[in-house]
């Protein structure tokens, strides 16, 4: 139990139970119990997600039966019995049912968890060894958006069978490879973990955004401090004329965002103003009531529009509405494709796709004197500091980010959201400021994967061997530029697939419209563009009569080949591998479906197959991590690790990593994550570096540490090194030497010794023909997808999915699993029911990502070819379970139905319209 | 502070309905939803402590399903097979947690288009009984519900409960289906529900049919009832369903389907439930 004290029982106050206790709540009795849990009984455990019922990350025990907190009145709660996730573990003690969530790794970013946990115990209660139906049942109403679910489902059943799984960490030496269960999991399965909407300071002021509702519009602001002068608890309200630099991106030729608009709206959700004051008050106001006025213009929306000569300029100075463009050009691509025994050629089309986050942004911020800090969720907390200290004209040292843990991320916690200006509210009122959107505005203001339309033509010889490609990318980056330039940039380097492909033409090009800003998700434009080269992977495949497998295995690029930028892989390219790991599934997998299609009746199964590639990290740019590991004389280790866990799992991984490097057990070491005035640039969560990046330099630094420590005990190399106390026991065969901290010279926090490493993978950056070597390595996979597709009704069902994904090394195999895992639930969604709507689809009911009952049985196959740069050979795989997911789908519905999908989401009206085009369904 | 009231006694809640505007509240499902972002500031009358409008009732010739009882209770009731299409729908709604706290009558008060509970309790035949502090009146559920998120009831009426009559013959059966783009959490693109009720021949001699989310209110089908008299029970019946008679259904355009598609879905939906229900009953 944590945070404020039960309130005393007063008259007027609600009184119930929570966790046992008696507790009385003394506020109005329509407020939300989740509101009460929180802010009056400090019980932050449970989360807040949605506050409409579609998420269920708040859902906790009413007498004994899960309801959604957000959905009920405090009044309600009167003389019953509350059970918070903060309920569950007695005494400190994980109950049965937690720690077979820690084993399994059923939590990653952890929002979710509280919510998962407490269904789970409803379930368990009334079935105390279910089936995995009735745990789906049991648990459908609670979204996750990292794990996948199976390890969640997994983690339920074993709850009951207590399994065998090894909760303890590895001793020294053994951590990598290990599955060792997450350091941060105690908390986020207690609820103890702190999100950014969960420290917010009592005398906390609150600022809401009033944000456009029109996609485009001239706007003119009456006298919005009339309004605060007017309003009890309103104390300002801030306009652009507040703020000091009324700009933000992420490229700094880039600065195209305005913190708040100046006089246009580019989107619909595009900030205008912010109220500042109580969390009633500022809730209070309407925004219609506002003296803010629009004059509608008309917008651009989509590409087409974008593109017409004499379209309305997003921004005035962008002609034609063109961000960017860039390309790869490799040979000849026309030339050799006029050569191509057979060539395939399609369109195909994407939409915007929301992150759907648990967690909606969040944060506060304060003013130290001259300087500000903020306490949020985030992934890459030193832009956030530079970019907020831009926004306020204040140098980058006067502003520190303390990162919460982040409830999800997926790329779209890397712009800023609520920092600039709770930043600027605590600066100008010189009191702790917070904010937190509601759902509906995270969904309107966060960034969007962008919609991209390509055209492409794949050829090969008569032997099935590609000869070129050709590919043109669009991409619609909506009203700001955010990550536009990067997914223009990766994407034509990822055209031709994870193939050896002679002669490559491919372009991309990003343009501006009025729809939400288009910025990073989870695989920056990749994912689409494996849409494109798989169907025409099949197509030429089905052109020769060639089996979908041997294909790509022929295809597969191979160390010695060079990709379409002319870099000859070294090393680690294990697309084969994957292929040759999944060959006997996928003979099975056709068995199957011929066998199942041997009934009449609507149902038709396919299998479908789909490939990728993914370069880690940043495309042809610096992008160093630095890291330190300390020893203090009460010999203590800390990692000082500035990479935030956004729940994939850095902060296990980088604990491994250094552990084995210094060689000790993975538990001695503590952690400082994420702190600007703490730690070094780590670089940002995305692109899938942590490991391979963030993982090497803390390699580096626990052998620079291990290093340090066998040179003061004049120690070889294989020497063992053993911590207890203030003491350091150096063994280097039957030499024991002894190394009394106390003794050695500290620093003013104490460090007696430390090591740090820094490690920028080696890539150069491309010439004018996209030529160059852009990532110090690739991570490949391949996947199988088995779906069965409802004829008639144009529903679609995966069955199974088998994966297998070249990580070079998996340091936690548990934690790639289920960064496998997720991608795929998100390759579900982005193939079949993922599409962000302006003015629609604003909430998670009418925005639908898949659910626990929609993510199949996933097998994962780990395929280790080391990649010798990377920290004990690891790769990355934060991004590469989603990439083929979708086109693996895609692929079996073609092979169910014959129909090919050109445009994703498959919803069921058009795949249904394109199955009776075909006259496949009846 | 808006007054929030939460009687123990209908009386006084009907009296307090009839003396000012206040919302109603009961399972929050659709109260707390609509009001993401907005202060929470309007005179509520909660109704989750009459307790006398909590347990489901077997009477002489109807079931009563009363305004506390949520879904859940109805998929707990020990209810004959006439309810287990009511009982798919339940299970169908939200997730768990909804289930355990929404409310039948409450689901029908909101008149959502999509309403999981409307198109079984049309099939059903059901009415609802509404209440003022002055008199108490039953009508059809069909008239009841006037539109999209219009219904008869007055400001000073609560609705006490929803009443399904026994069925006449002794076979019979209900049955739902819902079809959403995901498995759970879903809102419905159709919903088809079937009630049918089979002579000692085994031949149908009521028959009840239901689409939902496919026109402002769900609508029952009579040209297919009608062609379903006399039929015998079994997986066939689902070929009785034509074109023409899924025509009277005006679905919109939305992001969850387009019109046509839906269409095309309710003639597949209702044939399947036909069929599902044919074998069944």
């Amino acid at each position: 139990m944590s945070g404020n004290g039960p309130c005393a029982a007063s008259a007027g106050a609600t009184a119930f139970t929570v966790n046992g206790r008696e507790v009385a709540v003394a506020a109005p009795p329509l407020r939300r119990l989740a509101d009460a849990l929180r802010d009056d009984l400090g019980l932050t455990g449970t989360k807040v997600g949605c506050n409409a019922g579609d998420c269920g990350a708040c859902t906790v025990l009413l007498d004994g039966e899960q309801v959604c907190s957000c959905m009920v009145s405090l009044a309600q709660a009167r003389g019953r019995h509350v059970t918070t996730v903060e309920g569950l573990a007695a005494n400190g003690r994980l109950n049965r049912l937690q720690r077979a969530f820690l084993r399994h790794g059923a939590a990653q970013c952890g929002a979710c968890t509280p919510g998962m946990l407490i269904a789970a115990t409803e379930l368990l209660r009334a079935s105390p060894r279910p089936r995995p139906a009735e745990v789906m049942d049991g648990l459908g109403g609670v979204l996750c958006r990292c794990t996948g679910y199976r390890k969640i489902v997994a983690a339920v059943l074993d709850a009951a069978g207590d399994g065998p799984l090894p909760l303890a960490a590895p001793p020294a030496g053994a951590a990598v490879g290990a599955r060792m269960p997450k350091p941060d999991g105690m908390p986020k399965l207690t609820g103890a973990e702190r999100y950014g909407a969960d420290t917010v300071p009592a005398d906390a002021l609150w600022l809401r955004i009033v944000r456009s509702p029109h996609d485009s519009a001239r706007v003119t602001l009456g006298d919005l401090e009339a309004v605060a002068a007017a309003r009890p608890g309103v104390e300002r309200v801030l306009t652009a004329a507040d703020v000091p630099y009324n700009r933000v991106g992420i490229y700094p030729d880039l600065r195209d965002q305005p913190v708040l608009a100046e006089g246009v709206v580019r989107y619909r959700g595009d900030p205008v103003a912010a109220l500042v004051g109580t969390r009633q008050a500022v809730t209070a106001v309407r925004d219609e009531d506002l003296p803010i006025r629009y004059e509608p213009l008309p917008p651009v929306r989509g590409l087409d529009e974008a593109r017409t000569p004499g379209a309305p300029l997003v921004h005035d100075e962008t002609e034609g509405n063109k961000l960017i463009e860039g390309g790869v050009e490799r040979g000849d691509a026309q030339e050799a494709l006029a050569d191509c025994a057979v060539t395939a050629q399609g369109r195909f089309e994407t939409a915007f796709v929301e992150h759907a986050y648990i967690e909606p942004e969040a944060g506060w911020a304060r003013r130290v004197g001259d300087r500000v800090e903020l306490f949020v969720s985030t992934q890459t907390p030193v832009m956030n500091r530079d970019s907020t200290a831009e926004v306020l004209g204040l140098a980058p040292t006067q502003v520190r980010i303390v990162p919460s843990a982040c409830g999800g991320g997926f790329g779209g916690k890397l712009d800023v959201s609520v920092q600039p200006l709770t930043a600027l509210a605590a600066w100008l009122t010189a009191k702790p400021v917070a904010c937190v959107y509601e759902r509906p505005e995270s969904m309107m203001a966060s960034p969007k994967r962008h919609p991209t339309a390509i055209e492409a033509r794949f050829g090969c010889d008569s032997d099935g061997r590609l000869q070129a490609v050709a590919f043109d990318a669009t991409f619609d980056t909506g009203a700001y530029a955010s990550w536009g330039p990067t997914v223009a940039s990766r994407v034509p380097i990822h055209a031709s697939g994870p193939y050896a492909v002679p002669h490559v033409s491919a372009r991309g090009r990003a343009f501006y419209t009025n729809g939400p800003p288009a910025g990073a998700f989870r695989g920056f434009g990749v994912p689409q563009a494996a849409i494109a080269h798989e169907a025409l992977m099949d197509d030429l495949a089905d052109g020769l009569g060639m089996d979908r497998l041997e294909m790509r295995l022929k295809n597969a690029i191979r160390v010695g080949d060079a990709t379409a930028t002319g870099q000859v892989l070294e090393a680690s390219a294990g697309l084969a591998p994957c292929l040759e790991a999944l060959a006997a599934r996928w003979q099975r997998a056709l068995e199957d479906a011929t066998q199942t299609n041997r009934q009449d009746g609507p149902l038709r199964r396919g299998a479908g197959i789909g490939c990728m590639w993914y370069g880690i990290g940043n495309t042809a740019l610096s992008n160093p991590s630095s890291m330190r590991v300390a020893l203090d004389r009460e010999g203590r280790l800390t990692l000082y690790n500035g990479a935030v866990d956004i729940g994939q799992g850095s902060t296990t991984i980088l604990a491994q990593i250094c552990a084995d490097a210094l060689g000790v057990a993975a538990d001695r070491i503590a952690q400082v994550i994420g702190d600007t005035d703490w730690t070094e640039d780590a670089g940002k969560t995305s692109a899938s570096r942590q490991t391979f990046v963030s993982g090497k330099a803390a390699a580096l630094a626990g052998a620079a540490l291990r290093a340090a420590i066998l040179r003061e005990a004049n120690a070889g190399d294989g020497a063992r090194i053993e911590l207890a106390g203030g003491r350091v026991t150096v063994r280097d065969g039957a030499r024991r030497t002894e190394i009394d901290l106390g003794r050695l010279e500290a620093d003013a926090a104490g460090v007696v010794l430390e090591g740090t490493g820094r490690f920028d993978p080696p890539t150069t950056a491309l010439d004018a023909s996209g030529q160059g070597t852009p990532y110090a390595t690739y991570a490949f996979g391949a996947q199988i997808a088995v779906v069965d597709v409802d004829t008639e009704l144009g529903t679609v069902t995966p069955v199974r999915i088998h994966a297998a994904h070249d990580v070079g090394r998996a340091i936690n195999p548990t934690q790639v699993e289920g960064q496998i895992e997720g991608g795929i639930a998100q390759g579900i969604g982005l193939a079949l029911m993922e599409e962000y709507l302006p003015g629609r689809t604003e909430n998670l009911h009418d925005y639908l990502i898949p659910t626990i009952g929609d993510v199949p049985e996933i097998e994962v196959i780990i395929v280790e070819d080391p990649e010798p740069l990377g920290p004990f050979g690891a790769k990355g795989v934060g991004e590469p379970g989603l990439v083929p997911t979708a086109p693996a789908i895609l692929g079996a519905i073609r092979h169910a139905t014959g129909v090919r999908v050109t445009r994703v989401p498959a919803l069921p009206h058009r795949l249904r319209r394109a199955l009776r085009e075909r006259g496949t369904g009846r | 502070m808006p007054d929030y009231l939460r009687p123990t006694a209908l009386d006084d809640a009907l009296a307090a309905l009839g003396s000012r505007r206040l919302t109603v509240l009961a399972g929050g499902t659709d109260f707390y939803p609509a009001r993401v972002g907005k202060p929470l500031d309007e005179p509520v009358l909660d109704i989750t402590a009459l307790e006398s409008l909590r347990a489901i009732e077997k009477r002489a010739d109807h079931w009563r399903i009363p305004a506390l009882a949520t879904w859940s209770d109805i998929v707990r009731a020990d209810l004959p097979p006439w309810f287990d299409g009511l009982k798919l729908a339940a299970l169908e709604i939200g997730g768990r947690q909804v289930q355990n706290a929404g409310t039948l009558c409450g689901n029908l008060c909101n008149a959502s288009p999509a309403a999981d509970g409307v198109p079984v309790l049309l099939s059903l035949g059901a009415e609802v009984e509404l209440a003022s502090h002055e008199r108490r009146e039953t009508m059809p559920l069909a008239a009841f519900i006037r539109g999209n998120r219009e219904t008869a009831i007055a400001p000073d009426q609560l609705m006490l409960a929803v009443r399904v009559p026994r069925p006449a013959a002794e076979r019979a059966r209900g049955h739902f289906l819902k079809l959403g783009a995901r498995r759970y959490l879903v809102i419905s693109i159709v919903m088809a529900a079937a009630a049918l009720e089979a002579g000692a021949d085994g031949r149908i001699v009521r028959a009840a049919v239901a689409v939902g989310a496919c026109s402002p209110v769900a609508r029952r089908l009579p040209a297919l009832e009608e062609a379903l008299l006399g039929r015998a029970c079994d997986e066939s019946l689902g070929e009785a369903v034509t074109d023409a008679h899924v025509a009277p259904l005006a679905p919109l355009d939305d992001a969850r389907g387009s019109a046509a598609y839906r269409l095309d879905a309710a003639r597949t939906l209702t044939a399947r439930t036909l069929a599902e229900l044919g074998s069944m009953i």
